[in-house]
């Protein structure tokens, strides 16, 4: 079973109480913008195989949204923080840096 | 390849069953080939089978990180049914079914093919209606299924509870055609029938890299060497984002767990195959008697291979109350596969801007009943270098245009 602390109410809830919101950090495009740029928001997602970011819902519990980073093979959840950022925390990607040699983040926002 | 007949059975029985061939060589990979196809699962060597067969290119290496078969092909609950909604859907699906009907004779190889019918349970209004307007599309589209009652379904399949409490059985649709086939057997038909025309599979032999041009792909790392071709395939279901990502590319799919489990065997209580998407469960009984069950996807981003253990016991109560009978059986195993799901729920065959690179992926929950199909296609498409009228339909652009195959209520979680 999946634990996570949910940032906002300092609860650490089973996946059953929390819905996954997918990746998080996307930059969003509206009207206007570019038919690549939408296409990749709408539908390109990074699924990567290891370390993840991504939206939870404390649905069961505060009703909160906040952020998690999870390794999508060993389940290992390195940290949650809230939802009101653009990026990690940088002390997080530093922590799972040490663990993971070889890791750094991708700010994907700058690219394709 | 000799061939397999009640006749070789005794002939072989002769001397104790020393003198069977291995059905497939295990050969060194060779410097080049005209095609590669990564991955030797189901759609993999379909794609092979049908590159040799119906347009003659056989110098053809089939390359596996794992063993043959052993990822989704070997991992899911065998159902083979072809009911979607839309018309693109139903012509893949179709000719998949009717690929399977034949493909014990074609491939000389028992695969088991069982055309036992299957019932998806209208279990609320809102799905009563869906299927309801399913069989309409199919009846326009030439394919053969009914809406049925709920007395027909009790009639059919003897064991369910057709007026539980929370979920009652309201009708069903039913494919008479539909059923299941031995999944691991149709991986080692066709890898039998590659090997005999020569084509190369090697097993434990993972794609580390791909090699590109600017005219196009050239190649791939592999854990054996690098290996030149003219034409690249990649069908690697759950781990395609994995593989896109050498080539620079990204998809617009996400890989979840989906998992499965069977009970003990028992003596044979059901003959058709009953799927129930409202409870996320569906279930069959396999030839040695146990009940095959299929449950939900985890609702995140799963490498894993083996899935939320609260789903088992989600599926397993739903399942319970349609099937009470079943409520003291014992569950023997349990797994989990990768799954790469698209956001319309519907597959891609497709080329890539790299010229010469194809993939093949996004079979989500239900890849095992288009093996067939897929593998045509995907032969098709890679031969012409462009996708033929089956898998026109398919190609990565329809994201971007907005042209979904919207197969999200038809195939729904039980696929």
């Amino acid at each position: 079973m999946l634990k996570l602390r949910c940032p906002n109410c300092g609860f650490v809830s089973d996946e059953t109480e929390l819905v996954n919101g997918g990746e998080a950090h996307l930059k969003r495009f509206g009207p206007g913008s570019a038919d690549e740029d939408f296409e990749a928001y709408l539908f390109m997602r990074k699924n990567p195989m290891g370390v993840h970011f991504e939206r939870w819902l404390h649905s069961y519990g505060c009703g909160k949204w906040f952020h998690a980073a999870r390794c999508t093979i060993t389940q290992e959840v390195f940290g949650t923080y809230s939802a009101q950022v653009s990026r990690p925390p940088s002390e997080l990607i530093a922590e799972i840096s040490e663990k993971r040699p070889g890791w750094s983040y991708r700010d994907w926002s700058g690219e394709d | 390849m000799s061939r397999y007949s009640a006749f070789a059975i005794a002939a072989k029985a002769l001397n104790r069953h020393t003198g069977w061939d291995r059905a497939w060589a295990s050969p060194e990979p060779r410097r080049r080939y005209d095609v590669v196809i990564v991955g030797a699962g189901g759609h993999g060597l379909a794609t092979a089978y049908y590159l040799g067969k119906n347009h003659n290119i056989r110098d053809v290496a089939i390359l596996e990180k794992g063993w043959l078969g052993g990822g989704n092909t070997g991992r899911n609950t065998t159902i083979v049914r072809s009911g979607y909604l839309q018309d693109d859907s139903v012509a893949i699906y179709e000719l998949s079914r009717r690929l399977y009907e034949t493909m014990s004779q074609d491939l000389n190889f028992n695969v088991m093919f069982s055309p036992r019918g299957l019932m998806m349970l209208a279990q609320t209004h809102h799905e009563a209606r869906g299927y309801k307007r399913t069989v309409n599309a199919n009846s326009l589209q030439g394919l053969a299924t009914e809406f049925i009652g709920p007395r027909r379904v009790k009639e059919l399949c003897p064991i369910i509870e057709i007026s539980g409490p929370r979920f009652p059985v309201l009708g069903a649709f039913w494919q008479a055609r539909g059923g299941t086939a031995r999944h691991d057997a149709v991986a080692w038909a066709y890898a039998r029938a590659c090997s005999d025309m020569g084509m190369h599979i090697i097993q434990r032999c993972a794609v580390t890299g791909i090699r590109r041009g600017a005219d196009g792909v050239r190649g791939v790392e592999t854990e054996k060497g690098p290996i030149d071709c003219e034409k690249l395939g990649v069908v690697v279901a759950g781990h395609s984002g994995i593989v896109a990502e050498m080539a620079g590319l990204r998809l617009p799919i996400e890989s979840v767990a989906l998992q499965a489990l069977v009970s003990e065997p028992v003596k044979p209580c059901l003959d058709v195959v009953v799927m129930a998407n409202t409870v996320h469960g569906y279930i069959s009984q396999s030839d040695k008697g146990e009940l095959v069950i299929g449950g939900g996807t985890d609702g995140f981003n799963n490498y894993s291979q083996r899935g939320s253990f609260h789903h088992v016991e989600e599926t397993v109560r739903a399942l319970v109350e349609t099937f009470p009978i079943i409520s003291r059986l014992k569950m023997l195993r349990q797994w989990g596969g990768i799954v790469d799901m698209t956001g319309d729920r519907s597959p891609i065959i497709s080329g890539t801007p790299v010229r010469n690179l194809f993939f093949n992926c996004g079979w989500g929950t239900g890849g095992f009943k288009a093996i067939p199909g897929s593998g045509w296609a995907m032969a098709e498409l890679m031969a012409k270098g462009e996708p033929g009228s089956l898998a026109a339909p398919f190609g990565l652009e329809r994201f971007r245009e907005g042209r979904f195959i919207d197969e999200s209520v038809a195939a729904g979680v039980a696929h």
